[in-house]
């Protein structure tokens, strides 16, 4: 069972209807304790990172997203939920949960051509092995709209990256959280695979936390 | 590298097909939510779903086709026609769409664009947009006029001043659709297409007129379009998705690959 993290970041039922397609079920909470005590978590959204940081921290998430992580619960992180996981974010000036130390950045100005949002499908180039990346093609493509990156402090951590006027990180990983900026719900068969993938996913074991 | 996309549209009217459409493999004749997976199983890579319902009632009746279409169908797609408020277009997000549609009412009520974009994002507000060749005045300085209710009313509203005014306002995107070439199968109208792609940074959706793949191919590139939009094309069958997708990818364009069949 995997536990839709709720946090009126765009509409969460998108993923819960692309898991069912492939026969997995979830639900959608948006209670702290649900979350922390869940077998697996889907962390999604869409919105501005200042708003959406409000809404977790009103409703206790915050921690038990934490709590989730530290007790080495799989966590997937989409698009607004992957850059929430990390330190902070250039939109709003948003301080972030920090699951992941990081920043997220906006586009730098680009070619006339290359519009912001970054909005469409576009390919994500694997550059190390994972689970949920298995088996998907060279010639990808999944579907992404967003105006900010993501930028992991660790370069180790990155699994993928994507070209739109600069060379982005597209996936990273740290142990059982997992984060993906495009939109597997979104990104027809390719991402639904992914989100079979990350259902099956059993992370190694977490490394004692430091305290 | 963004890839140009191909997307489609599906007039619906009170549930079903408004238009003849040409099914492969047909299980339930006129059903939009058939259809609409039949594109998306082929490798589409958008969908547009407009209603043409008259009545207050198929309000109810489109919000559960939406809600059928996201339950089988896992790419982006927008709903217009129809929609007068940001309580409208919160029904439709919440049925599962990812994008809204504004025409006539964004032209009526300009404001309406800004309160969506607060609303939902800038990325879920498009903006249609029906013009119209017209004698270059000083009101019209493009010689491309505003018209709504499929062109019967001129609304003396110059097209790339209107674009302009509804990218400042919110619009995220914008759907440029000719009503001169509209029907006619013999291409899009690429001045317009190119002149408002131009005057704004959002992406911008060549629509009205395809009927060959040259014709999408001249949209992307000379047109300067982000996307194209197609109907007759593929409703009646002259056309598949895979068949345009590969034509315009062997032309050197970056489109998204269909599944393998």
């Amino acid at each position: 069972m995997i536990t839709i993290v709720d946090y009126n970041a765009g509409n969460p039922t998108s993923v819960k209807r692309a898991l069912a397609s492939v026969g997995v079920e979830s639900v959608i909470s948006p209670s702290a304790d649900v979350v922390r005590d869940a077998e697996r978590i889907i962390f999604p959204g869409v919105g501005h990172a200042r708003a959406t940081m409000a809404v977790l921290i009103e409703r206790g998430l915050d921690r038990a997203l934490s709590d989730a992580f530290a007790r080495g619960t799989p966590i997937l992180g989409i698009c607004v939920g992957a850059q929430l996981s990390l330190s902070h974010s250039e939109e709003g000036d948003t301080p972030c949960l920090g699951l992941v130390p990081g920043t997220v950045r906006r586009f730098p100005e680009l070619a006339k051509e290359l519009k912001v949002p970054h909005m469409g499908w576009n390919r994500v180039r694997v550059t190390r092995q994972h689970p949920l990346f298995e088996g998907v093609p060279d010639d990808n493509e999944f579907y992404f709209v967003h105006s900010y990156y993501l930028a992991p402090a660790d370069g180790q951590r990155v699994l993928a990256t994507t070209q739109h006027g600069i060379e982005f990180v597209s996936a990273f990983e740290i142990d059982n959280f997992a984060a993906v900026q495009f939109h597997p719900e979104k990104s027809g068969p390719l991402g639904i695979d992914i989100l079979a993938r990350f259902a099956r996913w059993q992370p190694a074991a977490r490394k004692a936390p430091a305290c | 590298m963004l890839t140009k996309r191909v997307i489609s549209c599906l007039d619906v009217r009170d549930g079903k097909l408004a238009k003849s459409v040409k099914f492969v493999d047909t299980k339930d004749i006129g059903d939009p939510v058939e259809k609409a997976r039949e594109y998306y199983e082929a490798g589409l890579d958008e969908l547009v779903f407009y209603d043409i319902t008259a009545s207050h009632e198929g309000r109810g009746i489109m919000l559960d086709v939406v809600r059928r279409v996201a339950e089988q169908v896992f790419i982006p797609f927008s709903v217009g026609g129809g929609l007068r408020s940001v309580s409208d277009a919160g029904q439709v997000l919440e049925a599962g769409a990812e994008k809204v549609n504004y025409n006539s009412a964004a032209v009526k009520r300009p404001e309406l664009l800004e309160e969506a974009a607060r609303a939902f994002g800038a990325q879920c507000v498009v903006l249609s947009m029906d013009v119209m060749r017209a004698p270059v005045t000083p009101e019209l300085p493009s010689g491309f006029e505003v018209v709504i209710h499929g062109g019967r009313l001129r609304q003396g509203l110059d097209a790339i001043t209107w674009a302009r005014r509804a990218e400042s306002l919110g619009a995220g995107e914008i759907v440029v659709n000719s009503i001169d070439a509209d029907g006619t199968r013999e291409g899009y109208d690429i001045e317009i297409t190119r002149r408002i792609a131009d005057a704004v940074s959002v992406p911008v959706i060549a629509s009205g007129g395809g009927g060959e793949n040259q014709h999408l191919y001249d949209a992307l590139t000379a047109g300067h379009a982000d996307a194209a939009l197609v109907a007759s094309m593929l409703h009646y069958g002259s056309h598949t998705v895979a068949g345009i997708k590969a034509y315009l990818s062997g032309r050197g364009l970056p489109i998204r690959k269909p599944p393998a069949a």
